[in-house]
């Protein structure tokens, strides 16, 4: 029975399944099994046989477990805040409809580009030790010395991790809260529950695998943390991919940031491997609302506090550091103006390596789309493959799908450079690479938004429309297609988003004259002078307007191809 | 819909491509760390005069960069590699990359540079990492600016100064490795310690402490900054009104200063190896050389170019800088690094 019921219009029986998976397992296999492989086997068997001279060093002092339980424990803290502040606004943005909510959701997404040398400039801006808050403080009560030490502290990178995260939870949950139907709730409360047990009993339960999917998401992304500790944790603060960084770059002890690398791929494969696991179990098929009568205007003064208190935490949480750049990008030290920007139009030195905005956009554009496109794809034929129910093999394939965002960039980086070196894949120094290289990390993203939505999809429905004569195509077109677009954006959105940010392996990527928005930021932040760092943070507001225009964009497409 | 966005992404695909292939010249590849930069007419000349393609390829950090040239050895990424320093330089000839070329124009640099008898990596530019100051915050304070690297020892100069993590960053392991050459391998432990309880601030990368923790960024509270001699004059040519006078000065007293000489090198295996030489001497000589500390904010290391006026006013070239061997440092390295670890951040 399973091939007739596997409701799917790209295949009938369990072995035209396989084709689904192939193309991604190909993909993942050429671009990051195997440049990982051959990099493992340099460094740990330069000669063929296993050669551990270099990891000696991991047992002879208790650092690296310390490193290791320190990563640990701040991701799974970060995930736990990141869920419990941006709860309520999935849950708001499920269940109310108001007045700019597309662009509020747009806009929270774009913290998720910024470089985090300006995310650490924004919280300076506010929260630093000459920050506005302390000004305003010691200003306001008349104190000598600044209110709030956050600066190298443990809370400031974990609000850091909340500001970039934030917007994972929002979607991945809000998306599919707001597809829940309403019956069931209406139904416990006819039988005398409180909101409390309904949200206990019911909603929970049913939101478990979206919950599950985005604090994976945000935990792996932690995890591997690299510039937000480095910079607003402090020196003192190391997680195993800093650790990693220091002994590849730094020292070129490529065993040892082999062998840390390999430890942090399979602590994150099992811990992923449980994960999926469980939100497997967790989903359970329903039939979906339209978004139309899930979501309520505001009707009473309750609603509208809700919302409010709601939006105005955000704009907290993520606006003001925003705000901060924006407001900074415009202050120059003859008053507020153009001068940051007028500035990167010009080029002074005729330098071969001035970058014209506009270019810098076109090249970040460019980049992005190929990866959204290339990461879509993948991701909707390995979702389509793993979506299927009792299927052994996809408890093994869903994590290993997830590596790529575990994985250190730098081994990443030097595997690509001793493994793509012949053709046909000579693409050490391709522009195809960083799009590739993004597509990569862009993966786990889409699969994770596009799984819980599939596995919702109830057979029923489709049964349904077979029954009343729909063709597959047509039965997918009226069932499948509704259910499936939305989340289909939100992995869009972060795709885009992971390209435009530039996040990961991409630093160590080699690649010719076509330097993007983030590369710009870089450029101009490494030179002194009060002029660079205003066109840095002009860039950054770019970065940052281009980035919301896109998801508008996408939104602009998705609502123009049907919602139901 | 869906079909305009493939047709839209087709097309801008197939732009890129166009875009990046070029013409159908000879293409010699210049292999280099993030932070070259050169005129772009310059470059166009040498390209014609040779009718070649350039093309650069920038992959991060300099320890990065040399680190992925190391590792396509066997297949080179490039024909000429650009900005080995001399605190990479052992490890870069240990991994044996580079052929020896001996280049007319080496006649133009002083010795003291020249630090591969063999010549497989030629000096090109050179850079001083240095502390320094914010000029109006001292004269406001009344307090003498620093003059050597005791004086941020001394109490009155508790909480002023901001340095970088050696660990994770260039400019960083070059203090740390002045502070080795002013006070020897075992002394600067003394100092380091000394300093930590005068409160440093140890930042994890320049941008972080020059842009971040220097008072000459908004909200930044401390006035001494390790940094090059070549930022006070940047500060002036960056500046956003036109400056009389450079905000912050180096501090460039005998032996505070750490000479960090980078190197280009024709990389072994590249298949045009006359065209890498062409390159090369581009690179050494006159023209490229005067470019160099506009463009990349170092010393040219031909001591015959004239430097911009800009230098002249606003810097100077250390003259007695600490000077270590590379073999030194490629022995000494991590031993320091876990040393001043241990002694500044436990």
């Amino acid at each position: 029975m399973a091939g007739s019921l596997d409701g799917d219009c790209f295949a009938v029986n369990p072995r035209t399944r396989y084709l689904l998976i192939a193309p991604p397992l190909i993909f993942m296999g050429l671009f990051f099994f195997y440049p990982l492989m051959r990099i493992f086997m340099l460094s740990l068997a330069p000669e063929g046989s296993l050669d551990l001279g270099g990891v000696k060093k991991l047992f002879h002092t208790g650092y690296y477990a310390r490193v290791l339980w320190f990563t640990t424990w701040q991701a799974a803290l970060s995930t736990l805040l990141t869920l419990i502040l941006a709860m309520p606004a999935a849950f708001v943005f499920a269940r109310y409809e108001f007045k700019g909510k597309t662009l509020i959701q747009s806009l929270t997404t774009v913290p998720f580009v910024l470089p985090t040398v300006v995310t650490a400039a924004a919280f300076k801006a506010l929260l630093g030790q000459g920050g506005l808050v302390n000004a305003a403080g010691m200003h306001m009560f008349g104190l000598e010395g600044p209110i709030i030490h956050l600066d190298h502290t443990v809370e400031l990178f974990l609000l850091a991790h909340v500001f970039y995260n934030y917007t994972v939870v929002l979607r991945i949950v809000g998306g599919f809260w707001a597809r829940l139907p309403r019956h069931l709730h209406d139904a416990a409360r006819m039988l005398g529950a409180s909101e409390t047990t309904i949200f206990l009993k019911v909603t929970l339960p049913l939101l478990a695998p979206a919950i599950l999917a985005a604090s994976l998401l945000v935990f792996v992304f932690c995890f591997t943390s690299f510039g937000v500790v480095l910079i607003l944790g402090g020196p003192r603060l190391a997680t195993l991919e800093v650790e990693i960084y220091r002994q590849a770059v730094h020292l070129f002890n490529l065993p040892l940031a082999a062998t840390l690398s390999l430890i942090q791929i399979v602590f994150t494969f099992c811990l992923m491997a449980v994960y999926t696991r469980l939100e497997r179990s967790a989903s359970v098929a329903l039939i979906p609302e339209a978004v139309k009568k899930t979501a309520g205007a505001l009707r009473s003064g309750k609603d509208r506090l809700v919302v409010g208190t709601c939006l105005f935490f955000m704009t907290l949480l993520l606006g003001t550091p925003i705000l901060a750049l924006f407001i900074r990008s415009f202050l120059t030290d003859s008053g507020p103006g153009f001068a940051y920007y007028l500035a990167l139009f010009e080029n002074r030195q005729q330098s071969i390596l001035y970058i014209a905005p506009a270019a810098a956009m076109l090249n970040s554009l460019g980049y992005a789309l190929v990866a959204t496109l290339i990461a879509l794809f993948f991701g909707w034929l390995a979702t389509a493959f793993l979506s299927a129910p009792r299927q052994k093999i996809a408890t093994t394939l869903d994590p290993l799908l997830m590596l790529p965002l575990s994985t250190s960039a730098v081994t990443l980086g030097f595997g690509f450079i001793i493994a793509l070196d012949k053709p046909p894949l000579n693409l050490r120094s391709s522009w195809l690479l960083p799009a590739i290289a993004h597509a990569l990390v862009a993966l786990p993203f889409v699969i994770r938004s596009l799984l819980p939505a599939w596995r919702s999809i109830p057979q029923s429905l489709r049964e349904a429309a077979a029954m009343l004569g729909a063709s597959p195509r047509r039965a997918w077109i009226a069932v499948d297609w509704p259910i499936l677009n939305r989340a289909l954006v939100v992995g869009a959105v972060f795709a885009f988003a992971i390209s435009m940010g530039e996040f990961g392996a991409t630093v160590f990527v080699a690649r010719p004259q076509a330097p993007t928005l983030p590369l710009a930021i870089y450029r101009f932040l490494n030179h002194p002078g009060a002029l660079n760092y205003g066109q840095a943070m002009a860039m950054s507001c770019l970065l940052m307007v281009t980035t919301a225009a896109g998801f508008l964009l996408l939104e602009k497409l998705r609502a123009a191809s049907g919602d139901f | 819909m869906k079909l305009k966005i493939v047709v839209l992404s087709l097309c801008l695909l197939g732009l890129a491509a166009t875009g990046f292939t070029g013409e159908n010249r000879p293409v010699v590849t210049l292999m280099t760390h993030d932070s070259f930069s050169a005129d772009k007419a310059l470059l166009e000349r040498f390209e014609n005069q040779h009718g070649v393609t350039l093309r650069i390829l920038k992959i991060g950090d300099a320890g990065a960069a040399l680190n992925q040239a190391i590792l396509s050895k066997n297949n080179p990424l490039a024909d000429v590699f650009y900005g080995v320093d001399n605190t990479f330089m052992s490890r870069a000839l240990k991994a044996d990359i580079f052929i020896p070329y001996a280049s007319p124009y080496l006649e133009n640099i002083p010795d003291h540079l020249k630090l591969d008898p063999q010549n497989r990596l030629l000096p090109v530019d050179f850079g001083d990492v240095c502390l320094n100051y914010d000029k109006k915050w001292f004269i406001e304070k009344g307090m003498q600016p620093p003059h050597g690297l005791e004086d941020l020892l001394k109490p009155e100069f508790k909480s002023l100064t901001v340095v970088q993590n050696p660990a994770t960053s260039s400019p960083g392991m070059a203090f740390l490795l002045a502070t080795v050459g002013r006070f020897g391998s075992d002394g600067h432990l003394k100092f380091w310690k000394a300093l930590r309880e005068n409160d440093v601030y140890v930042a994890s990368g320049w941008s972080e402490a020059y842009y971040g923790q220097f008072t000459r960024a908004k909200g930044g509270t401390r006035p001494i900054v390790v940094s090059y001699a070549s930022s006070p004059p940047a500060e002036v040519y960056y500046s956003e009104t036109k400056l009389d006078d450079s905000p912050t000065a180096a501090v460039l007293s005998p032996l505070s200063a750490f000479r960090q000489i980078e190197f280009v090198g024709i990389l072994k295996g590249t298949r045009q190896q006359d065209l890498a030489a062409r390159l090369v001497d581009f690179l050494l000589g006159p023209d490229f050389q005067k470019g160099i500390p506009l463009n990349m904010w170092v010393f040219p290391a031909d001591a015959s170019v004239p430097l911009p006026e800009i230098f002249k006013k606003y810097t100077k070239i250390a003259e007695t800088p600490v000077l270590l061997t590379p073999q030194a440092i490629e022995i000494g390295r991590e031993k320091w690094l876990e040393a001043w670890m241990e002694t500044v951040l436990r």
